[in-house]
């Protein structure tokens, strides 16, 4: 007889860690009057994204985000509801990615995003005793105020060009990436806030400024962990963005998928509303004081 | 050609008519935004190593080497000396060259050294080996948890981390590729 798989073995204190942390998140949004749903991850097609690969399933595709469904059940009148799934984004694979990975989303109808960053900082609180963390011996505050900085301001400070001529040629996210990320969240966590229309994706636009969308991300020790919008619940424009979004995907010579009719046609009954989808596995990346994704999943795809 | 989605650490390519080998390698990616390939590649005829970021679309020159099947014979000052069985022809690779993989040579290993021309510029190790541990703390009766570990130095000098059971004397097997332990051998 061999001796049992020590890489699998030695993750036992992790994986119990985990199991906790998961409990305490649905004990901190049943207490709040969240209601936890449980939608299909198998479905026909996932909101167009220029970047998001799915993984096709005999001729459907698994979800890379449980969002279609959640704010299908918006629409229909349920007003806060959370979801912890799994969903899965092809080829997207490195130290804090797997191409398998858990998110936490929850939304809340009748207000914005900023409503989420309260979520964010309580959620946080309630996750840890101390309200800091300890990333590699060095403490992060979890005491609110957390930063706020606009994707503008950030560019600002820690870029070597500006926003506008980042996007112009086209270096937007490497800058974002290389620049920029590894300055966010470091003494405190941090709401990225303001991204530039282009990047609005589902995002409502900001009504007193048309030129930035109502999305935030939220960052600590650099690590991106959960992206927010205020709901965009126009049609027309939602319809224009995917189209938009298919077409950059076809002359990238990527799959096309028939549009979201169904979620289209249930949008103009969907209250004004914020949603926000948490990383979890870095999430407790965080909790447990870990470098890699791989050190909070029983099994990474290479070990199947 | 190799695109973004081939690369990953030890794939080799070719750059400016050199051969270069991925090192370390990262996959990230601003949430929405487009995919970034991080890659610390090192020379492999000099030895030197730089930062590059790729972006999806890009694609990559394969550098083919020849791959020849060799022993490991002994160390000098000189550096790693191997021969290849058929031929007798000796290669000596220097320290910096082989990196880690200096640890894991066992006299009379068979290997497969990787040339650029005559230039040995590197070798491709047996996927497991044995080595002997020299150094590690004494166990302690009763530390028979599953997962705990503790670090121990092998016979070549090089430092992992073994499960809490292994003790001094003990030959273990580790996997080359990682550098990490596998498990105990019996003798």
């Amino acid at each position: 007889m061999g001796e049992p798989n020590w890489t699998l073995a030695r993750k036992r204190s992790i994986l119990m860690q985990r199991a906790r942390i998961l409990t305490r998140i649905r004990a901190f949004f049943a207490e709040r009057g969240f209601l936890e749903v449980d939608t299909p991850q198998r479905i026909p097609v996932n909101a167009p994204e220029q970047h998001i690969d799915p993984v096709p399933s005999d001729g459907w595709v698994l979800q890379t985000s449980p969002e279609l469904a959640m704010k299908r059940m918006l629409a229909a009148g349920y007003e806060t509801i959370f979801q912890i799934c799994h969903v899965w984004r092809d080829g997207e694979r490195g130290r804090l990615h797997l191409p398998e990975f858990t998110l936490l989303e929850w939304y809340r109808s009748g207000t914005d995003y900023r409503a989420l960053m309260a979520d964010c900082v309580a959620l946080l609180q309630a996750l840890t005793d101390g309200h800091s963390l300890c990333r590699q011996g060095r403490e992060i505050s979890l005491a609110p105020p957390w930063q706020v900085l606009t994707v503008s301001d950030a560019f600002h400070r820690y870029a070597p060009r500006s926003l506008a001529e980042a996007i112009a040629d086209r270096s937007f996210e490497t800058i974002l990436t290389e620049a920029v990320e590894p300055c966010l969240g470091q003494d405190k966590p941090t709401f990225l806030i303001e991204y530039p229309a282009a990047l609005a994706a589902l995002a409502r636009l900001k009504p007193d400024d048309p030129t930035v969308a109502e999305r935030f991300e939220l960052y600590i020790d650099g690590m991106e962990i959960a992206n927010a919008f205020s709901e965009l619940n126009d049609p027309v424009v939602q319809r224009q963005r995917f189209v938009a979004d298919e077409q950059e995907r076809r002359s990238a010579g990527k799959s096309a998928a028939p549009l979201p009719e169904k979620f289209l046609q249930e949008l103009p009954t969907m209250p004004d509303a914020a949603g926000i989808a948490l990383g979890l596995d870095r999430l407790i990346m965080l909790l447990t004081d870990t470098p890699r994704i791989d050190d909070v999943v029983a099994l990474a795809p290479e070990d199947l | 050609m190799y695109s973004c989605a081939d690369l990953k650490k030890g794939l080799k390519l070719l750059i400016d008519g050199e051969p270069h080998v991925i090192v370390q390698f990262d996959f990230t990616k601003p949430g929405k935004g487009q995919a970034l390939y991080k890659c610390k590649l090192r020379n492999m005829l000099t030895g030197s190593l730089f930062d590059r970021t790729y972006r999806s679309g890009e694609s990559f020159e394969p550098a083919s080497l020849e791959e020849r099947d060799m022993q490991y014979l002994y160390q000098d000052e000189t550096g790693y000396v191997f021969m290849d069985q058929k031929s007798y022809d000796q290669v000596t690779l220097n320290a910096d060259v082989l990196g880690d993989d200096k640890y894991f040579l066992v006299d009379n290993m068979e290997v497969k050294v990787l040339m650029f021309g005559e230039r040995g510029i590197g070798i491709t190790l047996p996927n497991f080996v044995d080595l002997r541990v020299t150094e590690a703390e004494p166990w302690v009766k009763g530390d028979t948890a599953a997962g705990n570990n503790k670090p121990a130095t092998v016979e070549s000098g090089y430092t992992l981390q073994v499960p809490s059971f292994v003790e001094e004397g003990t030959l273990i097997q580790i996997d080359t590729r990682t550098g990490e332990y596998v498990t105990r051998v019996k003798e």
